[in-house]
């Protein structure tokens, strides 16, 4: 069939591909320029922040874009023929047939009053490859291809009674339905946990090389990128910086954007202990309407010359690589990254052990959320989001939590807070008990135990000015008396993180994600606090900015002494920031320990499988290392494993297991697990 | 499904008797006094008669007695005699109901018919003559008062081009149709009546038009929304992206999603036409149950009140329940 077409020559061939925004600001040119090629069966990643033009690019390739994005020129050859100059009915034949499309967010790529049945078949259907009956017989074993289990009945559900994971996999078997000669999947595992994108990636891997089709995968994550693709594009602002084998690239980039891209991103697998701030760049990609007519990147590079005023051609600077920027013209290596040192010039005072009490400490913390009846008479189910944890922090300690999204530690973060009330057990926080005490009793404790959320864009009320956003809880406590005092704090609550004290007048929209994550770390600031739940602060952000509010939140903490109770799932920002780490699964603590121990010595299998989920960007260290494949997804949490929870995915578990929940027990200095057979995976 | 189906109903039972007690007591709370709006002055001035007059229709017992004796007569079909036809309050709404349920239907499904087809060519060919049509018919369907709408028409094809049939049901020197379900469209059919039947669906379609006109309009504008709204999911790429014809992608997924809240709109836009009808009923001298209530709300009839009333709130629950089901069969997240 079409994967078969090996010919001589590219498969797909883009050469200066423009399209462009029509808005009513004016043009956006988002892709501006773009030539590559992909070669039958080959990997090819494209790499880029948000705006950089990577998931416009993958539109074009199927024309698939809707007003007032329009292609404005170029050439798009799909073996050979012209894809720009084809009819609808020629189109209609390639999409879905020759070049198939998996997208970033699985739960809204399926339709939701449609079954999964009729979904599959409808695309081979509609090529004609198929009949009716063949077509579901191959739609059930592509469902088991892609590692669903028990695919006959799960062909007849529909899409709301499958997790994310799942979902992907559905949309990966109908991306290989036809056998597509080119398989387009954008940000196919960035809603996805580790775990599953690891399962999902080694999946692409798998099917790339039975099935033969050529792989563009877009991505923002050089690790996911490092994963599966051989060769690498590297976009800002439009156009294409560097092209290269992915391992040669990731190792010596010879543009500085890439260069600041690899830099930028803690490595879980190489972490000098003590350093906890991160190489950034200053600033934000170009405004797209006033793009300078010099090398776009200029404004924000460490290593700009004068002829950087001139626009670089992308040129080849070795064999096989392409760079577009007038340092590295002759191949020359960028220097090794050195982090910036810290805007405040103070040692962290090591947290002592003292002997008094930690700043937080739970016991036996139990939340229930009960669900709708089923029935007018059915017994009411629970979710045990979390189901007895005991924790301390000390004052001054980074500790953070990880786990797959399920496990209760967002949950846990806001009983900490007490947004929820616990079902049962004792918080106390700085001597006083909060499980239980009224709003009022909390409230002034709530000036020392603040909350940074997840969304940038939906906790800060788009109709308040950041001044208002700022002052609000100072007048609330009354902590500033004349609002010449207000208006005070606020300017240097802004400059604290990094923004202009004139920007108080102006309203949330009018600020990046990575702006507005700042305004509300400003916000958690304003009151002084000793304790800050930060519950993924970073995830929604472009790994720049991720790593300049990183920076930001290590320089308070030594500033403002701070105590973080920090939430993520990229385990390798939590090691390059926590002191301490606690492994969550379906509402139990597995594993706590200090975070060099935990990555080097893991204790609890689950541990393992996290840590060995990470996509390292570094394509040798990723053929390298052995990835553990984890298996199945977290077990629900309305009716949890009995004994252990972990172990319908442990490859360890015995008799006992199923039998006796494991105690978390001490191992070494600081480090408990709950596993009855800990260290032996 | 069926224990879904089964729990709603339970509901729909007990919403109903909670029905039955809001109107009993509205119904005997409001200020008036029906004896003095049945009786006249003369009568209501002699106390002996007012006394007996009340006894006979027991008014002078107890409220909670009242409710009770209500109840019971409700759970024979009772709905009580109504003081001004003096008739059984069933029989006048078995009388009165068919003539608004044929009214109702058909401007229901005239403004489904018309509507939805407009509101998907709307949204599918968005800024074209189409949408722009769209627009202008319901933005005249909203916003022109019954009254006047119905008096242009009357007069433009019954009084101008006298191609419209007067006012009325049939025509005066017609017989309806034999009574098997008291909708002279169906019954004339049955009948195998055909003069009837064209002459009643004559008589239809200028006051079908003036009722559906507000929900014409509605749903016109609620299906283009919920089109242009279900056209920006992720899911129609996905379609677009598998090389589906864009009849197949706007009939096959677009639109089993886009009719989601058209149900609801739908199920309670046919309880306004049911019950919402008094003045379109006036104009064109149709002898539906809107005319009926309006006399017995001036006469303060109160047995023929609480009849009309009890009889709409359950057309509403029931509609609910189907609103209720059919959101169950479109979108399978609701039920489990």
């Amino acid at each position: 069939m079409s994967a078969q077409n090996t010919g001589p020559g590219p498969i797909l061939d883009v050469r200066d591909l423009r399209t462009q925004f029509f808005t009513d600001a004016g043009v956006v040119r988002a892709v501006d320029g773009v030539t590559f090629t992909v070669d039958a069966g080959e990997t090819v990643g494209i790499v880029g922040e948000s705006g950089s033009g990577k998931s416009v690019t993958a539109l074009s390739l199927m024309r698939l874009l809707d007003e007032p994005s329009r292609i404005v020129g170029g050439e798009v050859r799909f073996r050979g023929a012209d894809v720009l100059a084809m009819s609808e009915d020629e189109l209609r034949a390639i999409r879905g047939d020759g070049i198939a499309m998996v997208f970033q967010d699985p739960m809204t790529s399926l339709n939701p009053v449609l079954r999964i049945a009729r979904q599959l078949v409808e695309i081979m259907q509609a090529h004609g490859r198929f009949d009716g009956e063949q077509a579901r017989a191959r739609a059930i074993s592509l469902l088991g291809r892609m590692g669903i289990t028990a695919p006959q009945r799960a062909i007849r559900s529909y899409p709301h009674q499958f997790s994310g994971g799942m979902r992907q996999r559905v949309m990966l078997a109908m991306g290989f339905a036809n056998e597509p000669a080119l398989l387009i999947a954008d940000e196919p595992t960035t809603a996805l946990d580790v775990t599953i994108q690891a399962q999902i990636l080694d999946l692409m891997v798998e099917l790339n090389r039975d099935f033969g089709a050529a792989i563009i995968l877009i991505s923002h994550a050089l690790g996911v990128i490092a994963s599966v693709c051989r060769r690498v594009l590297v976009m800002y602002a439009g156009e294409v910086v560097e092209e290269g084998p992915t391992e040669q690239v990731l190792a010596s980039p010879r543009h500085p954007y890439t260069w600041a891209l690899i830099n930028a991103v803690p490595r879980i697998d190489r972490h000098l202990p003590g350093t906890r701030r991160l190489t950034t760049i200053e600033g934000a990609p170009p405004d797209p309407l006033a793009m300078p007519s010099g090398c776009r990147f200029a404004a924000r590079c460490p290593f700009r010359i004068s002829k950087c005023d001139e626009h670089p051609p992308l040129d080849e600077v070795a064999p096989g690589r392409k760079a577009r920027c007038w340092v590295t013209k002759g191949n020359e290596a960028l220097p090794q990254a050195s982090p910036p040192p810290p805007t405040t010039a103070t040692i962290r005072p090591k947290s002592e052990k003292s002997a008094t009490e930690p700043l937080l400490s739970v016991r036996g913390l139990v939340k229930h959320f009960p669900l709708r009846r089923d029935g007018l008479f059915a017994p009411r189910k629970v979710v045990h989001a979390v189901d007895g944890v005991d924790l301390d922090v000390e004052a001054g300690e980074t500790v953070g939590l990880v786990g797959e999204s399920g496990c209760g530690k967002s949950t846990f973060a806001r009983l900490v807070v007490r947004i929820h009330e616990p079902t049962a057990g004792r918080i106390r926080f700085a001597g006083h008990d909060i499980a239980q005490a009224s709003a009022s009793a909390i409230r002034p404790l709530r000036r020392r135990l603040q909350m940074v959320f997840q969304d940038p864009y939906a906790s800060l009320n788009p109709r308040m000015r950041v001044a208002e956003i700022l002052s609000e809880p100072l007048r609330f406590h009354g902590l500033t008396g004349t609002s010449a005092e207000t208006t005070a704090r606020v300017d240097e609550l802004l400059v604290s993180v990094g923004l202009n004290p004139k920007m108080a007048t102006r309203f949330p929209h009018e600020f990046s994600g990575g702006q507005r994550q700042r305004i509300s770390i400003a916000r958690a600031l304003a009151l002084n606090p000793d304790f800050i739940v930060a519950d993924e602060p970073i995830s929604s952000l472009d790994v720049n900015i991720q790593a300049q509010v990183i920076n930001l939140l290590v320089d308070l903490q030594e500033k403002f002494q701070l105590t973080y109770l920090f939430i993520a799932h990229d385990l390798a920002v939590v090691r390059h920031i926590c002191d301490r780490l606690v492994v969550f699964y379906l509402g139990k603590v597995v594993e706590i320990a200090p975070a060099e121990d935990l990555f080097m010595r893991p204790l609890h299998p689950y541990t393992r499988y996290l840590i060995s989920a990470v996509p390292i960007p570094d394509a040798d260290a990723e053929r390298r290392r052995k990835r553990l494949p984890l298996v199945g997804e977290p077990p629900s949490a309305v009716d949890p494993p009995s004994g252990c929870r972990f172990r319908t995915r442990c490859p360890i578990a015995q008799d006992i297991c199923a039998d006796v929940p494991p105690p978390l027990t001490p191992h070494r200095t600081g480090h408990l697990a709950a596993c009855h057979f800990a260290g032996q995976f | 499904m069926p224990q879904y189906i089964l729990s709603r109903l339970v509901l729909l039972f007990v919403m109903a008797l909670l029905a039955t007690l809001v109107i009993f007591l509205l119904a005997n709370m409001v200020p008036g006094d029906p004896v003095l709006a049945q009786l006249g002055d003369l009568a209501a001035s002699n106390k002996e008669f007012v006394a007996e007059w009340r006894a006979k229709w027991g008014l002078d017992l107890p409220l909670w007695q009242r409710y009770l004796i209500f109840l019971q007569q409700l759970s024979h079909g009772d709905l009580g005699i109504s003081i001004a036809s003096q008739r059984p309050v069933l029989q006048d709404v078995r009388d009165f109901a068919p003539a608004t349920l044929e009214l109702a239907s058909v401007s229901f499904a005239l403004s489904l018919i018309v509507g939805i087809p407009l509101g998907i060519m709307a949204a599918v060919r968005r800024d074209s003559w189409i949408d722009h049509l769209a627009r202008l018919i319901s933005l005249i369907g909203v916003s022109s008062p019954t009254f006047w709408l119905a008096f242009i028409l009357l007069a433009v094809f019954y009084g101008g081009l006298q191609i419209a049939p007067g006012p009325g049901r049939i025509d005066s020197i017609g017989l309806p149709p034999p009574s098997v379900t008291g909708l002279y469209l169906l019954d004339s059919a049955l009948a195998g009546d055909w003069a009837t039947f064209r002459d009643a669906a004559a008589h239809l379609v200028l006051p079908s038009i003036v009722l559906a006109a507000a929900t014409l309009g509605l749903i016109t504008r609620t299906t283009r929304a919920s089109m242009l709204e279900c056209m920006q999911q992720d899911y129609v790429r996905v379609a677009r992206a598998k090389g589906l014809r864009s009849r197949r992608i706007v009939i096959g997924h677009i639109l089993p999603n886009a009719l989601i809240p058209i149900v609801t709109l739908g199920g309670l836009a046919y309880a306004n036409l049911l019950t919402g009808a008094v003045l379109t009923e006036t104009i064109f001298s149709w002898p539906g149950l809107g005319r009926y209530t309006f006399r017995s709300a001036v006469s303060l009839d109160f047995p023929a009140i609480m009849g009309i009333t009890l009889i709409v709130a359950v057309v509403y629950l029931i509609i609910n329940l189907v609103i209720d089901v059919s959101y169950a069969l479109l979108d399978p997240r609701v039920v489990r």
